[in-house]
């Protein structure tokens, strides 16, 4: 007689053991180098990949179930946004140009991390490294989805909002995102660990995600809020990733340490050039302000990476370079970065504006050394300009840097009146950056920037118009035709918030849902 | 210089060769001390113009929102080519000033600085 077994439960170490690396098996019809031709070509050593080490152990069984708890509140949470038409609790409508910031420069990002991590994943040897990367993966199309539902109530009703996948590959502005990240994935998969798994989900992700989730709580906007919380335990989970490859890949061989640390010091300054457009949306374009950029970067990259720096010293990694000057300039970015979109709305996605007398004092009291003395001069005498219905709309193209794509507006080191100014020459060709960290990044792989699609460079080419248009023609304007290409209607979607479409709508829209006129 | 780790021969162009611009040229231009100008300007140039109509015909479109640039005292005005004092000749060519593609001017204008002395 067939006696019933009872089914062993198994636990947490034995069920990922056997459904995580019980998967691996050595080829034998064709060698490993040529099933995984990634793998070695970077110059990172690695003898035994059984040694990493994963804290989660999370099988994929386990990880559709877990996700899909979180997805099916999530999508509760929009739904009734959408129902109780949850945009007109915002503060102000210029909040929705934060999410117009987001949505067209950071949720394509997400996908091209899916990507990114599918890609390294299928590269590495190891099968725990396999598996985790697989599961970043698919939280990052989710991400993306996710925030692309939540904001998809606000196209509704906003501009700008209508085609960004577009938008990232030809606004102009947008090149700085889409570049850092097309950067990243057509590295080696060392290298794309290293700049995304570490340095930006683990050293400056707070810095991105913080300000918009806080933003959009303090700003309350619920939809926004509530993906920023659905995505915070995979956050958990990246940043455990981001933290164990650099641990394993020290730890593995010690001629790693140079090319790991080369690719810290890039990566960090690649992320934080990135950043910059998140300076900017803390402290200008929030109606109410979370905290500066400056105190963002103090407690997130001061304070919380400089432990994590201190940790990382036993494997013989220092912190990335040019901190000194990322230091001094923690005062002027956000502030050079504002002038630069204001000046450029004629030909951006977004809207843009002067802030009020009493944002101008948040201002100084937020950067008492630098915002009297150099931006507030400049910012009154824009708003007196604009006044006098003279606004200041930048009609001519900028130089950028051909590393981080950003138009050239920082300044020296040390002298917040000096534009910096760096180049180097390339098999007989002049190449232009913003600092010496963009400047060092290109002089150690000139081939690979030397293909950078500047915007600015691309439009004098003759690239960025759509079929059919004649830029010899008599007359030609090249504004209009350009924005054409880029998708963005001339003064719906860009050009000053004041007398907005959006400004009035959600002004109109509010009073109906709050009055009874 | 470093070469690209890759799989295989990694050897592009540049994606800013002279031949992709038409028969124009880059030139670069920033003015010092006025950042009202987030950058420094980019322009396609034919190679032939002469200095004087890039200061007479292209800068005024570029910088004459600035109150200051009527100011200019443009026999004063110093130059800067990628860094190095420059001394253009007005009537010759941006060629034959030795301003090749993708050439960086800065141009400085002592007495000038910016609204409110703010180098605005
Ligand atoms: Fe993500
Ligand atoms: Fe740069």
């Amino acid at each position: 007689m067939d006696m019933p077994v009872a089914k062993k439960k198994l636990g947490l170490k034995e069920r990922y053991a056997l459904m995580t690396r019980g998967l691996d098996w050595q080829t034998t019809y064709q060698p490993m180098d040529k099933v995984f031709p990634f793998a070695k070509y970077e110059g990172i050593k690695i003898h035994d990949w059984d040694k990493w080490e994963d804290p989660f152990r999370l099988t994929m069984d386990a990880y559709w179930k877990y996700q899909a708890e979180k997805e099916k509140k999530l999508y509760a949470i929009i739904d009734a946004f959408a129902q109780n038409n949850g945009h007109l609790g915002v503060t102000d409508a210029r909040y929705v140009n934060t999410l117009k910031l987001f949505l067209n420069g950071i949720s394509p990002l997400e996908y091209m991390a899916h990507r990114g991590f599918a890609h390294v994943g299928r590269a590495f040897p190891g099968v725990g490294t396999r598996v985790a990367c697989l599961m970043q993966s698919l939280d990052e199309i989710r991400h993306s989805q996710t925030q692309i539902h939540s904001m998809s109530n606000y196209n509704k009703y906003y501009n700008g909002m209508h085609s960004f996948p577009k938008m990232l590959q030809r606004v102009w502005y947008m090149s700085v995102p889409r570049s850092f990240f097309d950067d990243a994935v057509t590295a080696g998969p060392f290298e794309f660990m290293i700049a995304v798994g570490f340095s930006f989900e683990y050293v400056l992700t707070n810095l991105l995600f913080v300000p918009f989730v806080s933003g959009a709580a303090y700003n309350g906007d619920m939809g926004a809020m509530t993906f920023g919380f659905s995505a915070q335990s995979d956050e958990a989970r990246h940043m455990t990733l981001g933290l164990e490859v650099i641990k394993f890949v020290l730890e593995q061989d010690p001629d790693n340490l140079p090319i790991v640390q080369r690719w810290i010091d890039k990566w960090t300054w690649r992320g934080y050039r990135v950043l910059t457009l998140v300076a900017m949306m803390m402290d200008y374009m929030l109606p109410k302000r979370v905290m500066s950029w400056k105190e963002a970067w103090e407690v997130y990259f001061e304070q919380n990476g400089g432990a994590l720096f201190k940790d990382l010293a036993r494997y013989g990694i220092r912190p990335p370079k040019w901190l000194d000057q990322i230091e001094f300039d923690k005062d002027h970015i956000s502030h050079q970065a504002w002038s630069t979109l204001y000046q450029y709305g004629g030909a951006s996605n977004f809207h843009t504006w002067m802030p009020s007398d009493e944002e101008m004092d948040w201002l100084s009291a937020k950067y008492p050394n630098t915002f009297d003395k150099f931006y507030r001069p400049r910012f009154e005498h824009w708003r007196d300009e604009q006044k006098k219905g003279n606004r200041f709309y930048n009609m001519t193209l900028p130089m950028l840097c051909q590393t981080c794509q950003i138009p050239m507006i920082f300044t020296e080191p040390g002298d917040p009146t000096q534009t910096c100014y760096r180049e180097s020459t390339h098999k007989g060709m002049k190449y232009h950056f913003c600092s010496d960290g963009c400047k060092e990044i290109f002089d150690h792989e000139p081939e690979k920037y030397k293909q950078s699609w500047l915007p600015v460079h691309q439009i004098y080419q003759g690239n960025c118009f759509n079929p059919g248009v004649d830029p010899t023609a008599e007359g030609f304007k090249p504004l209009p035709v350009v924005l054409d290409y880029y998708g963005v209607g001339f003064g719906r979607d860009n050009l000053d918030f004041e007398g907005s479409e959006d400004q009035k709508n959600f002004a109109a829209w509010r009073g109906a849902a709050t009055t009874n006129v | 210089m470093a070469a690209v780790a890759a799989v295989k021969p990694y050897e592009f162009e540049a994606a800013d060769r002279l031949e992709n611009f038409h028969g124009n040229q880059l030139l670069y231009i920033g003015w010092d001390q006025h950042l009202m100008f987030c950058a420094p300007f980019c322009f396609p140039l034919p190679p032939a113009m002469p200095f004087r109509a890039f200061v007479e015909q292209v800068l005024p479109g570029a910088f004459g929102y600035h109150p200051e640039f009527k100011q200019i005292d443009w026999s004063k005005a110093e130059w800067l080519a990628s860094g190095q004092p420059f001394k253009p000749d007005w009537d010759k060519s941006l060629t034959d000033n030795g301003l090749a593609h993708k050439a960086v001017l800065r141009l400085r204008t002592p007495g000038l600085t910016g609204i409110k002395g703010s180098a605005t």
